[in-house]
């Protein structure tokens, strides 16, 4: 805030400060923006344009109007970017964009109009500022009371109609928003969580299914449990999934192969015969 | 007194004109007095609720065991850093420094004092102040939730995304609860600067009550209580602190969005979170506690609000802050994710917006009336509050009503006690229903299983096989060498014995 006070006191010539603060600023911001243009990563195009944005909010406080820079980063980079990432991450990571063109020479055509709008936007700009008289935010213009106070006396007087008019427009948004993903359920059609268990305890099986892989030798959801006796427990298949055999170790044959129940301890007598057990017979 | 506090009293102006060391001076003290409360608030944190659970808690590092936070840090400096494989490496570099920054950053407009002299120049107790001060603790909250969004999604694991995305839903919801309760206070001191807002409740208003004078309350968390309680409420969850730790619920997660690091980059996770405790208690202590200026008793004193006292009566009441959120995590039970939701959205946003439309009349209405703000308040503000407060806790209880009938009927005795009215037995279904036996008990218990009350055990089938490799053993003992004698080789069946 000391950049703040110290162009304030500079009155409508670019203080040091902000002079400081612009040839800073600027080419981070325009960095943002090309970054963002040019990451093939939709999360990092993302990144880059909140770094934008916090550029411009300071910005926006350097030029007298701290109010303007704090909504846009409450508002801008704390809300609406945190919307936008939620639907990226949830697309999944490696969604990178398809390098392939569906339409032939768009990226030539893109460039050279994307060029020549910037050019024209920053003309008509440049054209427009140069040799204009430039009054600072804080005098009469905006009630002469502060920055704030000036903000909301003109956004609850003069520009008051428009005002609300856009924050119908938002609530439109979301509430259509909100229709179109709602589904409409008759009122008693879904059952409560006590009336699911009781129903489920009137059933046979009021316990949990029996997850897949138990006793197997696979934990893939298609891997059936294996009840004790070694067949496959049918109430642990996955429904919408094809079961897959695993294969099983060759169940024993005689008394050789079952061993006897000493050889699952193991021995540390490296002199042990051969014979199940390790015992002499 | 007044007379000195006004003096001594920072406004806007007094900012951004101070020599380029003092402001160094500011930057480092906030940031050395930032790293010693986080180290203060963990092994505070630990040995409050020790004793809330009859323990001791940490006593063996330094004196008393206070320096046990220290040597958790270095420990954790020192352990190795991991870079998940599928780590997004730059952005899973940046997560954990986008959370640490604004966490300091918000402190640098919490006034911590009056003016006072530092090396022969007079400043304020603060880093800097604007005309949107609190704007700027909110947008570093703002800007802290990114930190979290993108460590769980820079790990490259489903659990830290899932994690990532809960803690950020919960902070996104909860700020706004926060941003409105506060929206009062700034309707009523008239200012957004910290600064500002803490001049506002320097003097009570002067009442007169049946002829007698009396001097009205000054803080806003008496003359905005709904707006302190939601307050209070909102940064809980705000700071994903228990009874609203859903996303890293220590008892239940791993952890959340911040499971897979480790070392340096979790100490910045931690570091943050324990800034951002001690940040929001100091804006609760500011907005709505006094800020700096000595509580009651103390401030009958001429000196409390003068020199560097009020530093002491500020980190009073942020510990006392702290405290209270200690006390929350050790007395209330997590609430469930939906609960929580509806809580936030549906309760505590609707409570400020209507409260947030009484203070603005009862505004219009002092101004109209020609009544001091403080007089409409006590007339009008007070009672409303109460009302409606009591209406939340009436509807609260409206709303437990059924289960409340039942605890009660349940320590009585009643084995339905939710719906008395239904059947009390509910017939056995499937083929577990069995032909009743005379005497036994059915088998579906009112709908619940229950094991055979008329089971008898079926004999051993050791004893058999004993009695079996007896019997063998009787023919061919000499062959076998009379080894089976005792313990598990006892079981062998009479084939491999008989062979």
């Amino acid at each position: 805030m000391t950049v703040l006070a110290a162009a304030a006191g500079t009155g409508t010539h670019l203080g040091g400060a902000e002079t400081v603060v612009f040839w800073i600023l600027g080419p981070i911001a325009l960095a943002g923006a090309l970054g963002m243009v040019f990451s093939r990563n939709a999360v990092h195009s993302a990144l880059w344009l909140v770094n934008t944005m916090l550029c411009l909010g300071v910005f926006y406080v350097v030029q007298q109007a701290p109010f303007l820079g704090a909504v846009q980063i409450i508002v801008y980079t704390g809300a609406i970017m945190i919307l936008f990432l939620f639907v990226l991450m949830l697309v999944g990571r490696d969604s990178s964009d398809s390098v392939v063109e569906t339409l032939r020479g768009q990226r030539v055509a893109a460039t050279v109009l994307g060029i020549g709008f910037a050019g024209l936007v920053g003309a008509g700009i440049a054209r427009a500022t140069t040799n204009l008289t430039v009054t600072g935010l804080n005098t009469d213009q905006l009630g002469g009371n502060g920055n704030i106070n000036g903000i909301a006396r003109l956004l609850f007087t003069r520009y008051l109609l428009a005002f609300e008019v856009t924050s119908a427009l938002l609530i439109t948004a979301a509430v259509g928003a909100m229709v179109l993903a709602h589904i409409e359920r008759e009122p008693g059609s879904r059952r409560t969580q006590k009336e699911l268990s009781r129903a489920r305890f009137l059933t046979d099986r009021p316990q949990t299914l029996p997850g897949p892989g138990v006793f197997a030798r696979g934990n893939s959801v298609a891997a059936p449990a294996l009840l004790p006796d070694g067949r496959p427990a049918e109430d642990s298949l996955a429904t919408g999934i094809e079961p897959q055999e695993i294969e099983q170790m060759p169940r024993p044959t005689d008394r050789a192969q079952l061993g006897s129940p000493d050889d699952a301890l193991g021995t540390l007598d490296p002199a042990r015969d051969d014979s199940p057990g390790g015992r002499t017979r | 007194m007044s007379v000195l506090a006004s003096a001594d009293q920072p406004t806007l102006d007094d900012f951004g004109h101070d020599v380029w060391w003092i402001v160094l001076i500011k930057i480092v003290g906030i940031f050395a007095l930032l790293v010693v409360m986080t180290l203060f608030a963990i092994v505070f944190e630990r040995k409050v609720v020790a004793r809330m659970q009859q323990r001791i808690g940490p006593n063996r590092v330094g004196p008393r065991g206070y320096l046990q936070s220290l040597a958790d840090g270095l420990k954790l400096a020192f352990k190795e850093d991991i870079m998940p494989a599928l780590a997004d490496k730059p952005v899973y570099f940046l997560a954990p420094v986008i959370a640490a920054v604004p966490a300091f950053l918000a402190f640098s407009v919490i006034p911590l004092g009056p003016t006072v002299s530092l090396f022969g120049h007079r400043t304020p107790l603060q880093l800097t102040d604007a005309p949107i001060g609190v704007l700027v603790v909110l947008a570093c909250s703002a800007m802290g939730v990114y930190g979290i969004v993108l460590a769980g999604w820079a790990s490259g694991s489903t659990y830290p995304l899932l994690g990532g995305l809960r803690s950020a839903a919960q902070m996104v919801s909860y700020e706004i609860a926060m941003g409105l309760s506060i929206v009062a206070v700034f309707l009523y001191s008239g200012t957004m600067s910290t600064s500002g807002i803490v001049a506002a409740q320097a003097h009570g208003t002067a009442l007169t009550f049946f002829g007698a004078h009396v001097t009205g309350p000054s803080w806003f968390a008496i003359l905005l209580p709904v707006s302190f309680v939601i307050y209070a409420i909102a940064v809980v969850g705000e700071t994903n602190r228990a009874p609203f730790d859903l996303p890293e619920a220590e008892s239940e997660l791993v952890g959340g969005f911040h499971t897979e690091y480790a070392s340096l980059k979790f100490a910045l996770f931690f570091l943050a979170e324990y800034i951002n405790m001690v940040t929001v208690s100091s804006l609760a202590a500011t907005l709505f506690l006094g800020g700096w200026r000595a509580p009651w008793p103390i401030s009958l004193w001429s000196a409390a609000n003068t020199g560097w006292w009020p530093m002491l009566w500020f980190f009073l009441k942020v510990v006392v802050a702290l405290f209270v959120f200690i006390w929350l995590r050790g007395t209330l039970p997590r609430l469930r994710y939906d609960q929580f939701m509806r809580f936030g959205w549906k309760v505590l946003v609707p409570t400020a917006l209507v409260w947030i439309l009484v203070v603005a009349t009862m505004r219009t209405v002092a101004r109209s009336a020609n009544l001091a703000t403080g007089e409409a308040v006590v007339y009008v503000g007070i009672p409303v509050a109460i009302v409606l407060i009591a209406a939340l806790l009436i509807g609260s209880r409206a709303s437990n009503r059924s289960t409340r009938l039942a605890a009660r009927e349940a320590a009585a005795g009643s084995i339905h006690p939710t719906e008395p009215e239904e059947p009390q037995v509910l017939p056995p279904a499937g083929p577990r229903r069995r032909p009743a036996r005379a005497g036994g008990p059915s088998r579906a218990e009112g709908g619940f299983p229950v094991p055979p009350m008329d089971l008898t055990v079926p004999p051993s089938p050791r004893l058999r096989r004993e009695s079996v490799v007896t019997g063998a053993r009787a023919d061919g003992a000499s062959e076998s060498g009379g080894i089976v004698s005792t313990g598990r080789r006892g079981t062998a069946t009479a084939e491999e014995d008989g062979q």
